[in-house]
């Protein structure tokens, strides 16, 4: 296959103690930064919905709002796609302790923030974005896939596409398996065409049966091990912050993706 | 509006469900007007409704060498995966092409949470999962396409698409530009969901459970059955199966208006239907069957039944098969999918089982009774949560 070239046009970062991608850079320069509220803002979600949503959305379009007013685009313009390795896992804690408890005690409103594409639905609806609106998942690889899938929906379209990539900490059994332990969102909006506003370009190219290049570093205890997503991310994220950089993200189990970044001049 | 695309063949297909194992059964009860639901004999506690059970799921587990992702689910990937030889098809995709060249998309809206709620059931004295079901890829959304990717061999792109009803529709749409683009030169797509507490008792808690069998379009309709289904299908570039039936298009859209509830125009749904004949080059009127979402809950099926009747002539056919099969959910994509090349193959319409009075929104589409009649193209819709919309677009190869 022939590279898949996209330009970076917007960036949006959460975590417990990072606001944004510039908070980011900067505590990456050795600046004091400041930490960020509690909750995500969210501030795309109307008031009521913002009350009513749960973690998982706060968190997802947090993000998505940060980079699409950064890209300048239109989010209502906007394709998405929204990756996630475990979807609200505190919801489905909750229903799966419900459930064994009391199942005709199931809140009709938890259950339908359940469904994996609910910070899709919430973005969608908040931003009155009609077109297509994609929830996804990939295990270990939810970043790296995302990526490819959002790339690829910006080239086979010829339009600027929002990539959400999140996942909320865990809690109880469930949390248990996941592993999660904090927060952590990023976004970007992908566009086919170098413009303005455009950060930086990227080219992607698949190496196959790359299951060794892939294997996780050992810990080091640095903050993005809290959450798989940041751990992927991150090595990207540097790359953003510098301006230019290769890197490899797992895409799939043992399909590597080589992302090489360059700012434009 | 998006432009036409080279259409894909669909060089392999097959589902399993209520209905039976592999498309024989399907066809057969399709023909003869014969459903699948049964009253429930599923819920971890007593809940009075009908449900489409796939049986002998239970009696069918895993081979060793996959004990790992051991759970309801997956077992019903692997017996769907084994009908219709789908199984050897696809590991001849992959002998061809090489392993990193097809891709997999499937889709599932709840995965094997199942499991997750049984080790819930089961915490130990501490509060934790019993050891046999601490396995943390099967309490994860990518459990199925995990499961499929190790059980078939592939290492090209692998995803799951997990956006509610219309998941496993949305896994024909990804894997098409994956192709388009280059990234893989063939894919297994398709979808699995299993019946579980989290569906039935959240469904029930939404008021959406029909306590009698599911009436698809009837005035007198009372809410969904649920059902759980397994269905995949190999696409290919249309020269490596010149006389199979071809993926001719697709739509995917977002309602933007409530979480549950349709748009009450039908307006995202009505985005995707253009955007699929736009892009497979259709006019309505080329069309000879839609399946219909038909979800029998009285807001889909109002805003459906007034969509196809606004925008088809009287000679397209339109039914939805969710009486014989129940609401299978996220694999209700990949499942209507194969209703619609067996329809296009067999020329065979089946019937709105279910419906005995149709509400007053239904145009003169509406098929009742299953029809013998040239389908030649035909459309499937799936509309999910979120206000997540996709219509697929089939024809068969040209003569």
């Amino acid at each position: 296959m022939s590279a898949l070239h996209v330009h970076v046009d917007g960036i949006g970062l959460w975590s417990p103690t990072l606001g944004d991608f510039a908070a980011l850079r900067a505590q990456w320069q050795g600046a004091d930064v400041s930490v960020p509220p509690s909750r995500p803002r969210a501030a795309a979600l109307p008031v009521n919905e913002r009350r009513r949503a749960p973690e998982s959305v706060l968190l997802a379009v947090e993000v998505a709002g940060q980079a699409v007013a950064m890209s300048g685009c239109a989010a209502s313009e906007l394709p998405c796609v929204f990756s996630s390795m475990y979807g609200d896992q505190l919801i489905s804690d909750y229903m799966c302790t419900t459930l064994a408890q009391a199942p005709h005690e199931l809140s009709p409103t938890r259950f339908h923030n359940s469904v994996h594409n609910a910070p899709a639905g919430y973005w969608t609806i908040a931003s009155g974005c009609r077109a297509a609106s994609h929830a996804i998942s990939a295990g270990d690889a939810s970043f790296g896939a995302g990526l490819l899938e959002a790339a690829t929906l910006c080239l086979a379209e010829q339009r600027p596409v929002l990539l959400v990539c999140s996942d909320i900490a865990g809690n109880g059994p469930l949390g248990e398996m996941s592993g999660i332990r904090a927060a952590f969102g990023c976004a970007l909006v992908l566009s086919p065409r170098a413009g303005p506003r455009s950060l930086a370009h990227l080219a992607l190219t698949l190496t196959p049966h790359a299951g060794d290049a892939l294997r996780p570093a050992p810990p080091t205890g640095a903050w993005h091990e809290a959450n798989p997503i940041a751990t992927a991310a991150w090595p990207l994220l540097q790359n953003l912050i510098d301006g230019g950089g290769q890197c490899t993200l797992a895409a799939a189990e043992t399909l590597a993706m080589r992302v090489v970044l360059e700012t434009l001049a | 509006m998006p432009v036409p695309i080279q259409p894909l063949a669909v060089s392999a297909s097959t589902a399993t469900s209520a209905l039976g194992q592999g498309l024989e059964s399907h066809l057969d009860a399709l023909s003869g007007g014969r459903g699948g639901l049964r009253e429930n004999d599923f819920s971890s506690a007593p809940l009075a409704c009908w449900i489409g059970r796939v049986a002998g799921v239970e009696d069918a587990p895993l081979p060793a060498a996959h004990a790992m992702w051991e759970c309801r689910n997956n077992r019903l990937a692997w017996l769907g995966l084994h009908q219709d030889r789908f199984i050897e098809h696809a590991l001849d995709a992959r002998q061809r092409y090489g392993a990193a060249r097809v891709a997999l998309v499937l889709g599932t809206s709840t995965a094997s949470i199942g499991a997750t709620e049984e080790a819930y059931r089961r915490l130990d004295a501490n509060g934790r999962m019993p050891p046999e079901l601490r396995r943390p890829p099967i309490h994860a959304p990518h459990s199925l396409a995990g499961f499929v990717a190790e059980a078939l061999g592939l290492e090209g792109p692998c995803l799951t698409i997990s956006t509610a009803c219309s998941s496993s529709a949305k896994v024909f749409a990804s894997a098409e530009r994956l192709i388009r683009l280059g990234l893989a030169d063939a894919a297994v797509v398709g979808g699995v969901d299993t019946l579980c507490d989290s569906v039935l008792f959240g469904f029930n808690a939404l008021e959406l459970v029909s306590p009698e069998p599911c009436r698809p379009f009837d005035q007198a309709r009372r809410g969904i059955s649920i059902g759980e289904a397994a269905g995949f299908a190999l696409l290919e570039r249309v020269e490596a199966a010149p006389a199979a039936p071809r993926l001719l298009g697709y739509g995917e859209s977002s309602d933007a208006h409530h979480m549950s509830t349709p748009h009450p125009e039908g307006l995202g749904a009505e985005l995707a239907l253009r955007d699929a004949l736009a892009r497979a080059g259709l006019e309505p009127g080329q069309v000879g069957y839609v399946n219909l979402h038909g979800t029998a809950s009285l807001k889909n099926d109002e805003v459906e039944a007034a969509l196809i009747d606004r925008l088809f002539p009287a000679t397209t056919r339109a039914s939805s098969t969710k009486g014989f099969t129940g609401h299978t959910l996220g694999a209700a994509g990949i499942l209507e999918a194969v209703f619609a090349l067996l329809a296009i193959g067999h020329d065979l319409v089946p019937g709105n089982l279910g419906c005995l009075a149709p509400d007053a929104a239904c145009g003169p589409q509406l098929a009742l009774r299953g029809e013998r009649r040239r389908v030649g193209v035909a459309l499937s819709n799936s509309f999910g949560f979120g206000g997540n919309n996709a219509c697929l677009a089939f024809g068969s190869a040209p003569a």
